[in-house]
C-alpha cells in the first residue's frame, strides 16, 4: 500500500471526495487493483467467508438483541418467544445458533491452510499473532452466547469455565467471585455476559481490521510458499480473487443452509432446552463442538491447576508458533516430512475433538492422553527439530513458473 | 486476455447479467426476515384481540377508561342534557365538522365510545374539563366537548373512534366493527 496511488476516479463528485477523505483509493489499492499471486488455491478463500460469517453473525445479533431479555426470570423465556412469536425469530436464532458453529468451522480450516502453507513465517508473524488474537475474542464470545440462552448447558457451562480461574492460586477464588458478581453464577452474571458478548465481535472487527492491514503490508502468502518476483505472478484481486471469493461464500452458505434448515438441532446439545437449575447438573457437561479439543486437553491431565495450564498453554502455543517452526521453507508442498506430522496433528486435534464429547474413562482417557502429549509434542519438539533435520524438496523459480511450466 | 469473437461476448454479458439478477433477487429475499422482524409479533397481536366491556356499573354522566391495543378508550355514558348539547351545535361552525349522530351508536346515544388520545400530539385529555362539558388537554389547551369533536385549540381533529359494536344493550366490544358472532 505504499506509492502513489493507481485510482484516478473519473467523476468529478468522486474526484472531490478523494481530495478530501481518500476513501476510495483505499478501497481500490486494498480490494481492486491489489496484486495478488496468482496461484492461490480455494483454501486461501477462509478469510473473505470468515468476514462474511463475522457480519452476519452481527446483524443477527444486533436483530435477536432487539427481543431478547437479560434477566434469569425471563431469559429463557424470551428466547422461546423469539423461536414462536417473533415474526423469522426461529430462522433469525438458528442462523445466529449455527453461524457460530460455521464461524468456527471457517476458522479451524483457515488456521489450517496457515499451519500448512507456512502463513504464519516471517515476515507474517504479527498477521499470525493477530488472528491468534482474533482466535480468542472469538472463543470468548461464543462461550458468553451460549450462556445467554440460560439453559442447562448455559448456566453449568459458565460455573465449569469461570470455576477455571479458581485453580489460581492465591488469588484464584477473589477473582471468581469478581467474574461471577455474586456467590455463585446468576443475574449480574448474565447481564455482564451479554453486555460483554454485544461489545466483543466489535473489537473483533477492529482486530480484523489490523489483521488485513498487517496482510496488505507482507502481501498474501501462497502455496508455493515463495514471494511474487514480478507483475507475472500476480493478479489483481478483483475479479480474480473477489469472484472466487464470493462463489465459496455460496458454497459454504449452502452448507450453512443445510444446517439451518434441515438439521438446525444437530450440533447443539438438547440439554439446553431445558430451562437452568442451579441446584441439579445434568449427567453430562459438554461444550459445543468448536471446544471439544481443548476440553480434552483439560481432562486428560489429573492435576486441577496444570489441567488449566495446559488448557490455556494449547491455545497459547498458537502465538509462538512463528519462532517454535525452524524451517526456512514456507510451504509443506517442499516439506514431505513435515506434511506427514502435520497431517498427524490434524488428526490428533480432530481426535481430542471427538474424545472431548465422551465420558472421560477407561480407552478414551489414554487416547486423550497420547493425543495432548503429541499435539504440545509437534509444537515444542517436532516443528523445532524439523527446521534442522528436514531434507527439503528444491522450490520453484517463480510462482508463475509454478503454475504455468518454465518458459523462458 | 485473448480476444473473444462477439457471439461469446454476448454469452458472457448474458452469463453476467443472470448470474447479477438471480444475486439481486437473493439479496432482497435476504432484507425480508430481517425488517419483518420488527413488525408485531404473534404475542403482541394476541395481546391485541377485542376487548369485552360491562356497561352497566357506568352511572349517569360517568367517563371510565379502559384499554385497548395498549390505546386508552374512553366510554362516557352521557346524560340527556350531555345529548342534547352534542346535537344542537351548529355542525358547519366545528373546526372538523361532523354531526353527533355520526359519532354514536343508533339507539345507544347516551353511549360515547372515543379513543382518549388527543389528535394535536398525543397527550391523554383530562374528562369533565374545559368550556365545552367534555375534555381538556393539559398537553396544549386543546378543548373538546361531550361528543369528544374539537372546539378550540390546536387539536387538528376530532377525537377518533375506535371499531366497536353492542353485543347486547349492556355489553360492547372494542375490537370490532359488527356484532356478527356472539360472545
Amino acid at each position: 500500500m505504499s506509492g502513489h496511488s493507481t485510482y484516478q476516479p473519473t467523476h468529478p463528485a468522486l474526484q472531490w471526495l478523494e481530495k478530501r477523505l481518500p476513501i476510495g483509493g483505499l478501497i481500490h489499492s486494498s480490494f481492486i487493483a491489489y496484486p495478488t499471486p496468482r496461484n492461490l488455491n480455494y483454501w486461501w478463500t477462509f478469510g473473505g467467508i470468515l468476514s462474511f460469517m463475522l457480519g452476519v453473525q452481527i446483524i443477527t445479533g444486533i436483530i435477536l438483541a432487539m427481543h431478547y431479555t437479560p434477566h434469569v426470570d425471563l431469559a429463557f423465556k424470551s428466547v422461546e418467544a423469539i423461536m414462536r412469536d417473533v415474526n423469522f425469530g426461529w430462522l433469525l436464532r438458528y442462523l445466529h445458533a449455527n453461524g457460530a458453529a460455521m464461524f468456527f468451522l471457517a476458522v479451524y480450516i483457515h488456521m489450517f491452510r496457515g499451519m500448512y502453507y507456512g502463513s504464519y513465517k516471517e515476515p507474517r508473524e504479527v498477521l499470525w499473532i493477530l488472528g491468534v488474537i482474533i482466535y480468542l475474542l472469538m472463543m470468548a464470545t461464543g462461550f458468553m452466547g451460549y450462556v445467554l440462552v440460560w439453559g442447562q448447558m448455559s448456566f453449568w457451562a459458565a460455573t465449569v469455565i469461570t470455576n477455571l480461574f479458581s485453580a489460581i492460586p492465591v488469588v484464584g477464588d477473589t477473582i471468581v467471585t469478581w467474574l461471577w458478581g455474586g456467590y455463585a453464577v446468576g443475574n449480574p452474571t448474565l447481564n455482564r455476559f451479554y453486555s460483554l458478548h454485544y461489545l466483543l465481535p466489535f473489537a473483533i472487527a477492529g482486530v480484523v481490521v489490523l489483521h488485513v492491514w498487517a496482510l496488505h503490508v507482507a502481501g498474501q502468502n501462497n502455496p508455493a510458499g515463495i514471494e511474487p518476483k514480478s507483475d507475472k505472478d500476480t493478479v489483481p484481486f478483483t475479479p480474480y480473487a473477489t469472484v472466487k471469493d464470493a462463489f465459496l461464500i455460496v458454497c459454504f452458505c449452502l452448507v450453512y443452509a443445510w444446517f439451518v434448515f434441515y438439521i438446525p438441532n444437530y450440533l447443539g446439545h438438547p440439554d439446553n432446552y431445558i430451562p437452568a437449575n442451579p441446584a441439579v447438573t445434568p449427567a453430562e457437561i459438554v461444550p459445543e463442538w468448536y471446544y471439544l479439543p481443548f476440553y480434552a486437553i483439560l481432562r486428560s491431565i489429573p492435576n486441577k491447576l496444570l489441567g488449566v495450564i495446559a488448557l490455556f498453554s494449547s491455545i497459547g502455543i498458537l502465538a509462538f508458533l512463528p519462532w517454535l517452526d525452524t524451517s526456512k521453507v514456507r510451504s509443506a508442498r517442499y516439506r514431505p516430512l513435515y506434511r506427514q506430522f502435520f497431517w498427524l496433528f490434524v488428526i490428533a486435534a480432530v481426535g481430542l475433538g471427538w474424545l472431548g464429547s465422551k465420558p472421560p474413562e477407561g480407552i478414551y482417557v489414554v487416547l486423550a492422553r497420547v493425543f495432548t502429549a503429541y499435539y504440545f509434542g509437534f509444537f515444542l519438539i517436532v516443528l523445532p527439530l524439523l527446521g534442522i533435520f528436514e531434507k527439503t524438496k528444491p522450490l520453484p523459480n517463480s510462482i508463475s513458473e509454478s503454475v504455468l511450466g518454465a518458459k523462458t | 486476455m485473448t480476444t473473444v469473437s462477439s457471439a461469446e461476448h454476448s454469452r458472457r454479458d448474458f452469463l453476467y447479467i443472470a448470474t447479477g439478477a438471480v444475486g439481486a433477487v437473493g439479496a432482497a429475499a435476504v432484507l425480508v426476515p430481517l425488517i419483518a422482524q420488527m413488525n408485531p409479533d404473534a404475542s403482541t397481536i394476541a395481546a391485541g384481540a377485542p376487548v369485552d366491556v360491562d356497561l352497566a356499573p357506568i352511572a349517569d354522566g360517568q367517563i371510565i377508561k379502559v384499554f385497548w391495543r395498549s390505546k386508552p378508550i374512553f366510554i362516557f355514558h352521557r346524560t340527556k342534557k350531555e345529548i342534547e348539547e352534542a346535537q344542537n351545535v351548529n355542525v358547519a361552525s366545528l373546526p372538523d365538522p361532523e354531526p353527533d349522530s355520526e359519532r354514536v351508536k343508533k339507539g345507544h346515544e347516551q353511549w360515547l365510545v372515543l379513543i382518549g388520545i388527543c389528535t394535536h400530539l398525543g397527550c391523554i385529555p383530562l374528562a369533565h374539563q374545559g368550556e365545552f362539558g367534555g375534555w381538556f388537554c393539559p398537553c396544549h389547551g386543546s378543548q373538546y366537548d361531550t361528543a369528544g369533536r374539537i372546539r378550540k385549540g390546536p387539536a387538528p381533529k376530532n377525537l377518533f373512534l375506535p371499531p366497536y359494536a353492542f353485543i347486547s344493550d349492556t355489553k360492547i366490544r372494542i375490537g370490532e366493527d359488527s356484532a356478527a358472532k356472539p360472545a
